[in-house]
């Protein structure tokens, strides 16, 4: 980085230098300094006061391992990531390729509805799923009234799942709907026109040719499946413990931060595994 | 036959249809849902409401804490924004428009914080603002939210700056003109778009930051996500209901502007 050399450019030097400073030293300060001090904090340990032992050691990381606990809510973490990036693609799938055949402002229309949940807070969301899967909420007094018993929807782990397919379906549509770019309406018609069904034009043209929109949209929703918080918190009521619910509990309520740090890590480990995973499968695919 | 099979074709378009619709219902559903509930007349959230009323409106008028915690959380985005642009564009006007070795790495560096799990960034920032006393502090909830509001900024004025004519800055350059003066009289105003779906998109990720909020704002500071979110934890009343239908009413606004600006899709594209 100290061997930045500018040339042919409108700016001296000096001048991109001026403009990159403030964005460096913000993203040292209040980025690199603490994840790197993060990674140093998991070789620290915690007293039963909660104050920090002196001295760097292992035993936070060989307590951790040393426990079934930890390695179930792995588990348990990982399995919920993969279940709900499933239903999650499941569910978007049809929804994205509806909007990318349709044209003109009707489709523009269409992608600002499915992607502008986004940018509503989490909060609210997950909020109105409280709403909606809450013991007197409208899904319950539905099926009561149409003479069923509901089935608990809150406070467990489907209620976790439903709020979180939902709030992850708009990443899964944005990346099915980049992948269908490359589809080409004339490439089905001509498989229809020499005699392919529609499943199989679908099974042997759209879905090839959108592949790599499914890899990217599910790498995307298992990664924010994974580290998602504030959803399973208020979905679960403390009754579902995951990986980042977890995290926050030993950094807030425990206060126990060597702990935190190691969970952190292990959910970058993760991270990483997946990141692979998605390497190898689009080298696959193309 | 040929008719049979045109009546069966109209039978799958129909549940074709059918199915989408619950597929955009189930998406829409619970931003939808808290409309008429904060207008329930009940003191706990059921459904159907009992009766229709406005005083969860007039209970949240008469609510300090909230007030208060909405103040916060628009003074600190409009902080944030503003700051974002002012470090942002900048840096994306020098990446854009200079080649040097290394800029690709910096690129990735500064946009790296949005790769980071929000739960991890949250205790990794904490963990430092304890030992400077930063944290429920107006510098430290800046800092901590310019952290995820640059990358977010440079990625789109990137974007945008990607798709203006350099032509017309190396012309005006040609002739004589300063550096500056080509920024300010030719790259500013081309780049006015890009500059306002920034603005938007730093405004409402700042406004929504919960996680990272959650960690460093102590119990000093109150900001609205957070608020909302302890407030559910203890109490299931309507009042939550009535935030949320404004603040799903103010991101309309916001997503209208952006999509005027330079398009959704564009601005929030991963």
């Amino acid at each position: 980085m100290n061997t930045v050399s500018v040339n042919e450019n409108p700016f001296g030097r000096k001048l991109v230098l001026a403009c990159l400073l403030p964005i460096l030293l913000v993203n040292i300060v209040a980025f690199m300094v603490p994840v790197l001090n993060l990674a140093a904090m998991s070789f620290r340990a915690a007293s039963s006061t909660g104050s920090l032992e002196e001295g760097i050691t292992v035993s936070t990381w060989l307590g951790l391992f040393g426990d079934g606990y930890y390695w179930s809510m792995v588990g348990r973490t990982v399995w919920f990531g993969i279940l709900i990036t499933i239903i999650t693609l499941l569910l978007s799938y049809p929804l994205a390729l509806f909007v990318s055949r349709r044209e003109g402002s009707l489709k523009a229309f269409l992608v600002v509805v499915c992607i502008s949940p986004l940018l509503i807070s989490a909060v609210v969301r997950t909020y109105g799923w409280m709403v909606i899967l809450g013991d007197q909420g409208v899904l319950p007094s539905l099926i009561r009234a149409s003479g069923f018993t509901p089935p608990r929807l809150i406070n467990n782990e489907t209620g976790v799942i439903i709020g979180m397919v939902e709030i992850l379906m708009p990443y899964m549509i944005l990346s099915l709907l980049s992948g269908f770019g490359k589809l080409d309406a004339t490439l089905e018609q001509a498989a229809g026109t020499l005699g392919a069904r529609p499943f199989t034009v679908f099974r042997r043209v759209v879905l090839p040719l959108s592949l790599p929109g499914i890899l990217l949209g599910c790498l995307l929703c298992f990664v924010l499946a994974v580290s998602s918080f504030i959803t399973p918190k208020m979905l679960a009521g403390g009754r579902v413990s995951l990986l980042a619910t977890e995290i926050y509990d030993q950094a807030i309520v425990t206060l126990n931060w060597p702990l935190a740090a190691c969970l952190s890590v292990l959910i970058l480990v993760v991270f990483g595994a997946a990141l692979v995973l998605y390497g190898r499968l689009s080298k696959i695919v193309e | 036959m040929i008719r049979g099979s045109m009546m069966l074709q109209g039978l799958i378009r129909t549940f074709q249809l059918l199915a989408i619709a619950a597929i955009l219902a189930f998406l829409l559903a619970p931003v939808l849902l808290v409309f008429p509930i904060s207008f329930s007349a009940d003191a706990y959230v059921s459904w159907p409401p009992s009766g229709w009323s406005t005083k969860w409106y007039v209970a949240l008028l008469e609510n300090d804490e909230m007030l208060e915690a909405f103040r916060n959380s628009f003074l600190l985005a409009l902080y944030v924004t503003v700051l974002t642009l002012l470090i942002a564009t900048p840096a994306a006007v020098a990446l854009a428009r200079s080649t040097f070795v290394g800029r690709d790495t910096l690129i990735s560096i500064f946009t790296a914080p949005l790769l980071l799990p929000s739960i991890v960034l949250g205790l990794a920032i904490l963990i430092i603002f304890v030992g400077q006393g930063l944290v429920g502090t107006w510098p430290g909830m800046i800092l901590g939210h310019l952290v995820i509001t640059l990358p977010y900024a440079l990625r789109v004025l990137l974007t945008g700056l990607g798709t203006l004519p350099m032509f017309v800055e190396d012309a005006a350059g040609t002739l004589g003109a300063h550096p500056l003066t080509v920024f300010r009289r030719i790259t500013l105003p081309l780049m006015t778009p890009a500059l306002v779906a920034t603005g938007a998109l730093s405004f409402i990720v700042s406004f929504d930051e919960v996680v990272i909020s959650l960690f460093i704002a102590g119990t000093q500071l109150k900001l609205l996500p957070v608020s909302l979110y302890h407030y559910v934890e203890s109490r299931t009343d309507p009042l939550v209901a009535a935030v949320s239908a404004i603040m799903v009413l103010g991101t309309l606004l916001i997503v209208l502007i952006m999509e005027r600006a330079m398009g959704l899709r564009r601005t929030v594209a991963k």
